[in-house]
């Protein structure tokens, strides 16, 4: 049976990790080939680094860590964080990259995702998703109308609004050749509340590709619930990991002990 | 190890992209590699190394390019170590039905087919592989337990004629062959290079296996198929 995946992901920044609360205040959570190998033993089924300034010469110190990475973890590494070009995605999957994420510039360029897939594969493409519920219209008394999402793009203070909805925009980028959705709920994140379930389900149930859960989480039960109500394939989580408030084989043994099956 | 191959393990390069993931993982478990894309030297190696990623098409083509059709099933016949990875092993059938069918290399009897519908496609992380009567036994699966986990990425697998050379299945909508092995030919549809400490040990022992095999250990026979008909988009013919 296809395990459910638990995917710690390390922003890093001028090659350490950093992890902020809602994308701010960055606290320095250590050095990104130490705890790319930490978390492989300690058996994460895949890693994502995602590179949080991604000026063109922080680039060339990204795709050092990568390499230095890729030659001792054996697991499956994305990347993210500032590519823009196919050409970007080459430089990281010659690093030792094995798949490529993209938010902002596949919003400006939806053709990236196209080209990525077509050079690359499919699999290669991951699309990362910003979304923001959108309040319910005031005055219409329209309270029972299905929630919406908006999608954002520029992760963090100066993110900024598209006015594309999230799962239109999800179900256009699977069909332009995107092989895993990464959603991320700006609601959710770095609250420590856990998932914006009805946000997971609504994609996740509508595309035929994978489906990972980011934003929120604080304890285990919020990555059960990711998986099960949510109906996400993966969840991938940050600060919960990197503060030793749990450890990815804490996490393992509980949704074990509830029924989904993990990697042991 | 036993003895030491005296020549490298050629890796063969015909431009996938997970190349240098193989080539690094390999490298970690001690292996002597020579990465080439020269069928001379595919000819002339002790064993050789397929990876793969991608479409069966792309990379048919990639080798009917490079010449390396010929070298492949060479290699074989001649009772060399083979170890296909993901479409390296794919691409060993007699056909293929991704982006329209088209003849693969006819190492194996079967066809490369799409993986039913009912679950998310491509199956993409951990499953598991399930031992089929003795394959647990053999070298390249020693000291990996059974039921252990290891990464997919894929969309198509392969329907093989005969059936004994299944040593691993998988679940997935089907219980599909994840690995088979015969004689000196051996080919994995996961990613050992990506698989952690038991995709390594797989690779480890594939290097030992590949170092101590002799002719007595028995060479594959191909089957009789036809593969002769050109590719489609093929400029060449």
């Amino acid at each position: 049976m296809l395990t459910r995946r638990i995917i710690p992901c390390l922003d890093v920044k001028g090659g350490r990790v950093v992890k902020g609360v809602a994308f701010l205040n960055h606290r320095d959570a250590g050095d990104p080939v130490a705890l790319a190998a930490a978390y492989d033993a300690a058996g994460a089924d895949e890693l994502v680094f995602y590179d949080i300034t991604a000026s063109s010469d922080e680039r060339a110190i990204m795709a050092d860590v990568v390499e230095r990475t890729a030659a001792q973890v054996f697991i499956p590494l994305t990347v993210g964080g500032g590519i823009r070009t196919t050409d970007d995605m080459y430089r990281m999957l010659r690093a030792g990259a094995d798949k490529i994420s993209i938010n902002t510039a596949a919003v400006l360029n939806p053709q990236l995702i196209e080209d990525g897939a077509k050079r690359f594969g499919s699999q290669c493409i991951v699309l990362s998703i910003d979304a923001r519920r959108v309040p319910p219209s005031e005055g219409t008394g329209a309270n029972d109308a299905p929630p919406r999402w908006e999608v954002f793009t520029h992760t963090g203070a100066n993110a900024r609004a598209t006015s594309l909805d999230a799962i239109e925009w999800a179900r256009r980028g699977v069909a332009l050749g995107a092989g895993e959705l990464v959603i991320n709920s700006m609601d959710a994140d770095g609250t420590g509340s856990g998932y914006d379930l009805a946000l997971l389900r609504a994609i996740s149930d509508q595309v035929g590709v994978p489906v990972i859960a980011s934003g929120g989480v604080g304890t285990p039960n919020h990555m059960l619930a990711g998986l099960v109500e949510g109906h996400a394939d993966a969840v991938l989580a940050a600060s919960i990991f990197h503060f030793g408030q749990y450890s990815v084989s804490d996490v393992k043994h509980y949704l074990a002990a509830q029924g989904v099956p993990v990697r042991q | 190890m036993n003895t030491q191959l005296e020549r490298p393990i050629a890796v063969i390069d015909y431009g996938a992209g997970n190349l240098r993931s193989v080539v690094r993982a390999l490298t970690h478990v001690g292996a002597p590699l020579h990465v080439t894309s020269n069928a001379a030297e595919v000819l002339t190696a002790p064993a050789v190394v397929l990876p793969g990623v991608g479409a069966t098409l792309d990379t048919m083509q990639s080798l009917e390019r490079l010449g390396l059709i010929e070298a492949i099933r060479t290699s074989v016949r001649a009772g060399k170590p083979f170890l296909g990875i993901c479409v390296g092993m794919q691409v060993l059938c007699e056909q293929s039905e991704e982006f329209g069918p088209h003849p693969c290399l006819g190492v194996v009897g079967g066809s490369v087919r799409r993986l039913p519908a009912g679950q998310k496609v491509p199956q993409i992380g951990w499953n598991q592989l399930h031992y089929t009567n003795a394959s647990g036994a053999h070298p390249l699966f020693a000291g990996i337990p059974e039921q252990s986990d290891f990464y997919f990425v894929h969309s198509y697998y392969c329907d093989l004629t005969d059936t004994h050379m299944i040593a691993t299945t998988t679940e997935y909508g089907l219980a599909f062959p994840s690995a088979l092995l015969r004689e000196n030919l051996a080919a994995v549809q996961f990613h050992p290079e990506k698989s952690g400490r038991w995709g390594l040990q797989l690779l480890a022992n594939f290097v030992a296996w590949a170092s101590s095999q002799s002719p007595s250990h028995g060479r594959y026979t191909l089957p009789e198929v036809s593969v002769e008909h050109p590719l489609p988009g093929d400029k060449s013919n």
